[in-house]
């Protein structure tokens, strides 16, 4: 318990964030049972109502209940961020040891990488999008495709000095396989940082998805997802705000959260980083 | 100088060549056929077959691709399928609303974020510091839109100091133009201040702490000549690079700002074309993005000459 407590005191952001994370991943899971109906059911007599005991978060333009989207919203999100942190942190790190370790691939790849990275994330995932059917699934890939020239990048850099250490170097004279150098020596200590930039990314997705949603290109318009619920409130937002204001506020806490405990992590395994940032 | 210049500038050579691959192949990369897609559906056989030729679909890939990359390099980006007008004609027409927006936002960032951060920095571990870093931490995680409609509902609805929404061209005053672009400017502005923010004050404190500044103290120099003379002059290098870098943040946040406050830019034309499934336009939306981000940070790589003449290449 006291070991809790001092954990607590002296890392606050990784308590708060992922206290606040921990809450909605629960949300998310038990969407059904916490109040709501069904997300797409359609109630036309109630339309646009403003938020009551009835409809906590007010009705939509089709009268649907907001609070039951909004909650269920938290499932989309969570699953695009976790998904795109996940796939990119596994593409991003192969592609990346391979890079470090392989010269001749390296020049190529970092060639491919820089061209990505030069194309901002949002316009990357549009040109996907227009050119597939919108689905959850093709929203992942896009955004993946984005991400994965950070990971890549971090990777790379870590691995062109890592094999420059004595370790590296010890293993080697013994007579170490590359593949059992990278894999052995090289990803292990990778880890760390690897764990932070995917805890970032996860937001980024997150932040991305419901950009492309609120704009028109991303998941189906049917689905809850709080960039949809947001877009769909565009159009009248002036008159009833509530219509943008609540998964609005539930998107801002969930990417503070995020990036709270990626700077508490990121505090945790880099203390010299911490004391400056 | 010279050449490093010539070299720095062939390098960007081989990214724009990624960047016109990735956005040329896309067509042809993704499952199905692009002209029945592109076409929605209640298309004709002919209308199909009209995006096949408009996009040359009917011809081997590397013909296409060179055929396509010449024209471009000749300033030709093809034409919209929508309305059949050139997409480069389309773009130019919508620029002057996002460049200004971009460029009010740069100015503001700028000229906000280095003195809040430098602040942080010298007052380390103060209430201004901790104020100051959790308004950047906010303002990093909430996003640009939903600041955007904050924004528009605090200062526009409810206090009625600005325009809500919309946009006023230049032609028709140029103090209209700017205040309907003010908050526009300041919901965009809101992650890049948090991000030059943060990088400010933590290249300043590790500049702080760095001998020459000790020596400086030790002699004599008062507080205001350390800061202004000895320290400020040395971050100037890591705070352009995140301001290259975070062009790339203020053009995705652009289009979606764009969205909230109906401003008729190229953000909005390419959200027009998403609906529309216009590729050509989004094709050279990504091309014209791509480049200028290319080009800023090609800028910023021979700034730091000028900034730090002890850099030599």
């Amino acid at each position: 318990m006291l070991k809790w407590f001092k954990f607590i005191r002296s890392y606050p952001l990784i308590a708060i964030g992922g206290t606040l994370l921990g809450l909605l991943v629960l949300t998310a899971l038990f969407a059904p049972w916490l109040g709501t109906i069904d997300p797409t059911a359609l109630s036309p007599i109630y339309r646009t109502r403003p938020p009551s005991e009835k409809f906590w978060f007010g009705t939509d333009l089709l009268g649907r209940d907001v609070y039951s989207r909004v909650i269920y919203g938290a499932r989309i999100s969570l699953t695009v961020g976790v998904c795109v942190a996940v796939l990119s942190a596994v593409i991003g790190t192969v592609i990346g040891l391979a890079a470090g370790f392989v010269s001749w691939i390296d020049a190529i790849i970092m060639r491919i990488m820089d061209g990505l990275m030069s194309i901002p994330t949002i316009l990357l995932a549009i040109a996907l999008i227009a050119l597939t059917k919108a689905s959850l699934q093709n929203v992942i890939i896009a955004i993946t495709i984005a991400e994965v020239p950070r990971v890549v990048r971090l990777i790379r850099s870590l691995t062109l000095s890592l094999r420059e250490q004595a370790y590296v170097e010890a293993a080697r004279a013994i007579g170490a396989s590359r593949l059992r150098i990278v894999w052995q020596h090289i990803f292990p200590n990778t880890i760390a940082a690897l764990t932070v930039q995917t805890t970032y990314i996860c937001g980024l997705a997150i932040l991305a998805e419901a950009s492309l949603s609120f704009i028109g290109a991303g998941v189906p318009p049917s689905t809850p997802s709080w960039g949809n619920i947001m877009a769909e409130g565009r159009a009248l937002w002036q008159v009833k705000p509530f219509l943008i204001a609540f998964p609005a506020l539930f998107l801002s806490i969930t990417i503070l959260s995020i990036n709270m405990l990626g700077d508490g992590l990121r505090d945790l395994i880099d203390p010299r980083l911490a004391k400056n940032l | 100088m010279f050449s490093y210049t010539c070299r720095r500038l062939l390098l960007t050579v081989p990214v724009m060549l990624v960047v016109a691959l990735f956005v040329f192949g896309l067509l042809s990369l993704t499952p199905g056929d692009p002209a029945v897609l592109l076409a929605g559906e209640d298309a004709t056989p002919q209308d199909i077959a009209r995006i096949r030729a408009t996009l040359g679909l009917d011809q081997p890939f590397l013909l296409r691709f060179g055929d396509w990359l010449w024209r471009i390099v000749h300033g030709d980006l093809g034409t919209s399928l929508f309305t059949g007008l050139p997409v480069s004609q389309m773009i130019s027409q919508r620029l002057a609303p996002t460049f200004t927006l971009m460029i009010m936002t740069l100015i503001v960032s700028v000229s906000v974020a280095v003195p809040l951060g430098a602040l942080a920095a010298w007052r380390h571990n103060s209430f201004y510091d901790r104020g100051i870093m959790m308004i950047a931490v906010l303002s990093f995680s909430v996003p640009s839109f939903v600041v955007g409609y904050m924004l528009a509902y605090t200062f526009g609805l409810e206090m009625r100091w600005l325009p809500v929404q919309g946009y006023v061209p230049f032609e028709q005053g140029f103090w209209s133009s700017i205040r309907s672009l003010i908050l526009p400017t300041l919901a965009l502005g809101s992650v890049y201040v948090a991000l030059i923010t943060r990088i400010s004050r933590a290249t300043l404190l590790e500049t702080l702490s760095q001998d020459y500044i000790r020596t400086a103290r030790a002699k004599g120099v008062a507080d205001k000549g350390i800061l202004f003379r000895h320290a400020l002059k040395n971050v100037a290098v890591p705070i352009i690079t995140v301001v290259g870098s975070g062009v790339a943040l203020l053009i995705s946040g652009a289009v979606v700002t764009e969205t909230v406050f109906s401003i008729p830019g190229v953000g909005r034309l390419t959200v027009d074309a998403i609906l529309r499934r216009d590729y050509p336009i989004i094709q050279g939306v990504i091309l014209m993005f791509s480049f200028l981000y290319v080009l800023v940070n090609l800028i910023v790589d021979l700034l730091y000459r000028v900034f730090d003449p002890r850099i030599k290449y």
